[in-house]
């Protein structure tokens, strides 16, 4: 909403400055955005009076003009404009000027002849030919032919032609609608700096031939979409430009003048932020307006000169056979008010909000009128509206006012009366203040205020109760003004928990094993499944599907990660970034229990690449990761059949039998439906199966009180045998002795028959309660031994 | 012979400071004291002497000897120390090679935000509060008395799943002090971070997916003036003491009153500046007393409760603490970006 200061003045006398005016409406619930000075891109542009004028001696065209700039001297100024004569007043744009358009203005010579400035047309001013009807459009603005100029040589030309106006550029919240107005504003700022507010009442003196209710009737027939439906008539119009002082205050405002009628009903708009419509009477066939909801695939020309095809949900404006206008958002192209249009009816309307919001929204056209009315107007502000725009048009001598006012009132206005209770205000603010300084409070916005009664005005439909009230008092007794306490009361325990302490702990663990933290979009497209080479009928592509989104890449809720992880990694890896390791911990979006809801999962996603990286890097990271939470009965089972992953180089991670994720290798294929040629590694671990599995505070063991004996063996078994399975039988066969067991080597070639390998641990053998012999060493070694030999084949390296 | 003791004494020690090995040093201590040494002759010779004369002249060398064995052992000494010395000098590294490189990964600075606000809350009695992103309407909208109708519920605006507008991908975290009312026993303090959607176009501040914290106290006599004090300290915290604020009038369905905070523009001071945008403040975060209607949807009586909420967008305080200029790097995830933090 814009707002002209010299328009406020006219309700409202604040000499503020623009910056203290911006905070102390800002401070009271109208926050300005910015302010505007009209002019402020014109300087040292003034008002000229040219003395003689003699042809350029090099020029054919050019005319070398002495201009009286009220300086003393007269100025030299060459100009090539030909509709310039002596004695024309005229803007002279001077040495050292600028123009709108970051356009400056110094002195020089044209052709040989000094100019010191400029002669400038309206254009050159940021002016157009609606701002000034009576100027000559192509060549210098002649100010003298305009009768409603009255300037004075030497006079400021932004003064002379009314670019002086400071327009303040204020966010209006939705709960407002009544500060979409230059009243409005002003009732704020009276109240804000605690001044005088002066409001006028329209008064139309009427008198024009015929009656109003033989040329006019109106019929709402949905009443609940339009509360009141207000008209007058003008006859005889004399369509013409409006007058100078209502074009600048339009234009002030960012509304183009268009004539005398149509500019009253924006005027009227801007100033009481009531909506109006002109018709011409001659279009409104049978003189029946009907107010009704468009038929399905009716269509309607607008004003702007679109075809609109229209339903159900649309109101129109109709004469007996057809739609005239499109109710609350813009007129109709077959009744506009043209050059000889004679009779004009006045529409001032009120209606529903929502009904013109979806109506808008759906044809795409969000008009200065729907943005009002989407809001919720006051109804009783129809009837004073259009009897300003009467009043109006009496005062431009625009046409002939008929007698009386249609009004079709589908409400039942009631006054909403709230009591007024200091202490409950105070409760609420943690203020101290006493009923007088809140009636005064009330009082200066308006409100009725008699002892603890309070009565809200019609343009406040959002005060309903005490909490309203008690906002009301707070914004004039400023917000700056409430102390600052900090809480009383009974005190919580605070705190993350046991889940959200895990999220932590993981996150930590995946820093300290060097992995950047990402945050990606929950939403994918549908195709990701296809890049990460889900089958087509896979039960997992079921996904909660947004039915409006913003386009097919975030179209749907992720049920897996893996294209989140591998889009980062790719670009990434595309940024030409080495040694990449990134995790997040997000959430999948999986069917729910049946509510409507998600069961929305969270699943800790590791992903990496570079020189350090290969399988048993990223098994190393989730090992440190599993130890860290005390996961107990980790194993890591060969996974052949993920289709994202590597068949040779992908694993089931378990804990206690349960699978709780996954880790591997991309599947090149995958790797190359994203570009990349190198190898990607990934993990996806299950969130939730971690926290099942997390293990419990650890309780202290003794420290070893005997020493420990360490053996080295190397067994050559077939290549099918597996680590895992070697320490597995390892662990069996060495009766508790065992402490530790590490795989120190693998080895193949010379000395090794092909298919087999030869495999080498270290193996820590203890007694809890006595220094081991190497006798008992031994004895258990060759348990181990023989058991590795008969459970897999695998015998000692010769 | 006292002569001649004396004599040996100084030529020792002449010999024995001007060692510069051990071997010079082993050869002195031979030469001198060895068995076939100078002293060692000179104490066998003893003999010869009267009996007055013999213990004047022993005590003499056997102060002899003892100062030259400490002479011997203090150059020992200083040899080897020397030695250390050189040893060490031929050790030295360039200390200015680079160590082994240990790579440790970086918090997300958005996450780095919400840590700091979850922190600071937790501090003060704060549970935090996780809840769904795909939300029912009516906890999104309806029980925050945004009723239908109100704009924010348009498609244009808000995404959803199913025809009817029931269920939607939250448009803001405020559906959890629903949840957090319907769950939680009275008083409740509570902060609840999560992702939030709206359908807005990718741009330099927008994303159709941002974080917020929803955070929110009810309990007897809660006014706005604890508002006011809570949110200050809070800010003072994030931002440093004396960091100036101030709170504007503003409008959410769910609060009433209902205000922004702003903070002085860390720039200019206050002054106004591009950063600003000329205003000389900063837009903080919303905030409200929670309104009574919300409240007595939930079922909490309003004669004896109050509370007051407050929302906060992350993406633009982690922006703002980093001078992060655009959104989109947020969500780019470049390790370059990342790893700065």
């Amino acid at each position: 909403m814009n707002l002209s200061r010299k328009w406020l003045n006219e309700f409202v006398k604040v000499t503020a400055s623009d910056k203290e005016f911006a905070e102390a409406m800002t401070l009271s619930g109208s926050k300005v955005e910015v302010t505007v000075d009209t002019g402020a891109e014109i300087t040292n542009v003034v008002v000229g009076k040219v003395l003689t004028m003699k042809r350029h001696e090099n020029s054919d065209h050019m005319w070398v003009c002495m201009v009286d700039v009220g300086e003393g001297e007269p100025t030299q100024i060459v100009t090539g404009a030909q509709n310039v004569k002596e004695g024309d007043l005229v803007p002279v744009a001077l040495h050292k000027s600028t123009l709108p358009g970051g356009i400056k203005i110094e002195k020089g010579k044209l052709r040989g002849e000094v100019s010191n400035g400029m002669l400038c047309s309206f254009k050159e001013l940021g002016l157009d030919q609606r701002d000034f009807p009576a100027a000559f459009e192509d060549g210098i603005w002649i100010l003298s032919d305009d009768s409603e100029l009255d300037v004075k040589v030497g006079q400021d030309i932004r003064e002379a032609v009314g670019l002086d106006d400071h327009v303040v550029e204020f966010e209006i919240t939705p709960n407002r609608p009544d500060c979409l107005s230059v009243i409005g504003l002003a009732r704020e700022a009276a109240a804000t700096f605690d001044t005088e507010l002066t409001l006028h009442t329209p008064v139309v003196k009427g008198g024009a031939e015929g009656s109003l209710s033989d040329l006019l009737t109106v019929e709402t027939s949905d009443p609940e979409l339009c509360p009141r439906y207000s008209a007058r008539m003008v006859r005889n119009v004399k369509i013409g430009p409006s007058p100078k002082w209502m074009r600048e205050r339009l234009r002030a405002m960012g509304v183009r003048p268009i004539n005398n009628i149509v500019d009253i009903t924006n005027y009227v708009m801007l100033e009481y932020g009531q909506p109006m419509h002109a018709f011409d009477y001659r279009y409104v066939k049978g003189g029946k307006i009907i107010v009704r909801r468009a038929a399905e695939g009716e269509e309607l020309t607008t004003l702007d000169g679109n075809v609109r095809k229209l339903n159900a949900d649309h109101l129109v404006i109709a004469d007996k056979d057809r739609a005239v206008g499109l109710a609350g958002i813009m007129g109709g192209l077959n009744s506009e008010i043209v050059e000889d249009t004679v009779d004009v009816v006045f529409e001032s309307a009120c209606f529903d909000g929502t009904c013109i919001r979806k109506g808008a929204l759906s044809l795409g056209m969000r008009t200065e009128a729907s943005a009002k009315f989407e809001k919720g107007l006051d109804p009783m502000n129809t009837l004073p509206a259009v009897d300003r725009a009467c009043e109006l048009v009496e005062m431009l001598d625009a046409g002939e006012v008929l007698d009386g006012t249609i009004d079709i009132i589908n409400f039942t206005p009631s006054i909403t009366v709230l009591k007024l209770e200091p202490e409950k205000i105070n409760g609420l603010l943690g203020t101290d203040l006493d009923m007088a300084t809140m009636q005064n409070i009330l009082t200066k916005v308006g409100f009725g205020v008699e002892g603890d009664a309070v009565a809200v005005p019609s343009w406040r439909s959002d005060v309903l109760r005490m909490a309203d009230l008690a906002e009301e008092v707070a914004r004039f007794y400023g917000y700056n003004n409430i102390p600052c306490t900090l809480m009383r009361g009974q005190t919580t325990k605070g705190g993350y928990n046991p889940e959200q302490q895990l999220e932590n702990r993981l996150g930590t663990l995946c820093r300290s094993c060097g992995y950047d933290e990402i945050i990606t979009y929950s939403f994918i497209s549908p195709s990701y499944y296809d890049k990460i080479r889900w089958a087509e009928d896979d039960k997992r592509r079921a996904s909660f599907k947004i039915l409006n989104p913003l386009g097919e890449d975030t179209s749907i809720m992720r049920t897996t990660v893996l294209p989140s992880m591998l889009e980062i990694l790719t670009r990434n890896y595309n940024y030409r970034n080495k040694n990449v390791k990134l995790y997040e911990i997000g959430r999948i979006y999986l069917a729910g229990n049946g509510d409507g809801l998600a069961n929305e999962a969270k699943i800790l996603s590791m992903g990496a690449y570079g020189d350090d990286m290969d399988f048993f890097a990223l098994k190393g990271h989730i090992q440190a990761l599993l130890e860290d939470i005390r996961a107990d009965e980790i194993s890591y089972e060969p996974c052949t059949d993920n289709p994202s992953y590597h068949p040779g180089r992908c694993a089931n991670v378990y804990a206690k039998g349960e699978c709780i994720g996954v880790l591997g290798q991309i599947h090149p294929l995958v790797a190359r439906n994203y570009g990349v040629d190198g190898e990607l590694y990934c993990a996806e671990l299950s969130f939730d199966k971690l926290m099942s599995v997390k293990g419990a505070d650890p309780e202290y063991v003794p420290l070893p009180k005997f020493p420990s004996l360490t053996r080295d063996i190397a067994v050559v078994c077939d290549e099918a045998v597996t680590v895992g399975e070697l320490e597995k039988v390892i662990k069996k066969a060495s009766k508790g002795l065992l402490k530790d067991v590490k795989l120190f080597d693998i080895y193949r070639g010379k000395g090794i028959d092909d298919g087999k390998k030869s495999v080498a641990f270290n193996l820590v053998l203890r007694a809890d309660d006595r220094s081991l012999t190497g006798e008992e060493a031994d004895k258990a070694l060759s348990n181990i031994l023989t058991s590795l030999a008969d459970e897999l084949g695998a015998v000692l390296r010769g | 012979m006292k002569e001649q003791l004396k004599n040996i004494l100084a030529q020792a020690l002449e010999v024995i400071n001007a060692a510069t090995s051990r071997e010079e040093l082993e050869n002195a201590r031979v030469k001198y004291l060895g068995k076939k040494g100078e002293l060692t002759a000179i104490l066998r010779g003893m003999g010869t002497l009267s009996a007055e004369e013999r213990p004047i002249v022993g005590q003499l060398a056997n102060e002899v000897r003892a100062e030259l064995e400490k002479a011997i052992d203090d150059a020992s000494v200083k040899l080897a120390e020397a030695a250390l010395e050189q040893q060490l000098k031929a050790e030295k590294v360039d200390v200015t090679i680079p160590g082994k490189e240990v790579s440790v990964g970086h918090r997300h600075p958005m996450y780095i935000a919400l840590d700091e606000i979850k922190e600071i809350f937790i501090g003060m009695g704060f549970t935090v509060l996780d809840g769904p992103e795909i939300e029912f309407a009516e906890l999104n909208f309806d029980r925050l008395n945004a009723d239908e109708g109100h704009p924010s519920r348009d498609w244009s605006d808000t995404f959803y799943f199913d025809k009817d507008s029931k269920v939607m991908l939250r448009s803001q975290t405020s559906p959890m002090q629903v949840r957090a009312m319907d769950t939680m026993e009275l008083p409740i303090r509570i902060v609840a971070p999560g992702r939030v959607y709206r359908k807005d176009e990718v741009d330099a501040t927008h994303s159709p997916m941002f974080h917020q914290v929803e955070g929110m106290v009810i309990d007897k006599g809660v006014t706005m003036a604890d508002l006011k004090g809570t949110l200050n300290t809070v800010v003072e915290q994030l931002y440093g003491k004396g960091t100036k604020t101030r709170f504007r009038p503003h409008h959410f369905p769910f609060t009433e009153p209902s205000c922004e905070m702003d903070v002085q523009c860390h720039k200019c001071g206050g002054v106004g500046c591009p950063t600003c945008k000329g205003e000389g403040w900063i837009e903080l975060l919303g905030a409200g007393m929670i309104h009574p209607r919300v409240l007595e949807m939930a079922g909490i009586d309003t004669n004896v409760y109050s509370g007051w909420a407050f929302g906060i967008g992350l993406e633009r305080t982690a922006m703002r603490r980093f001078k992060i200029a655009d959104l989109r790097l947020i969500f780019e995830n470049d390790v370059r970006f990342l790893e700065q933090f």
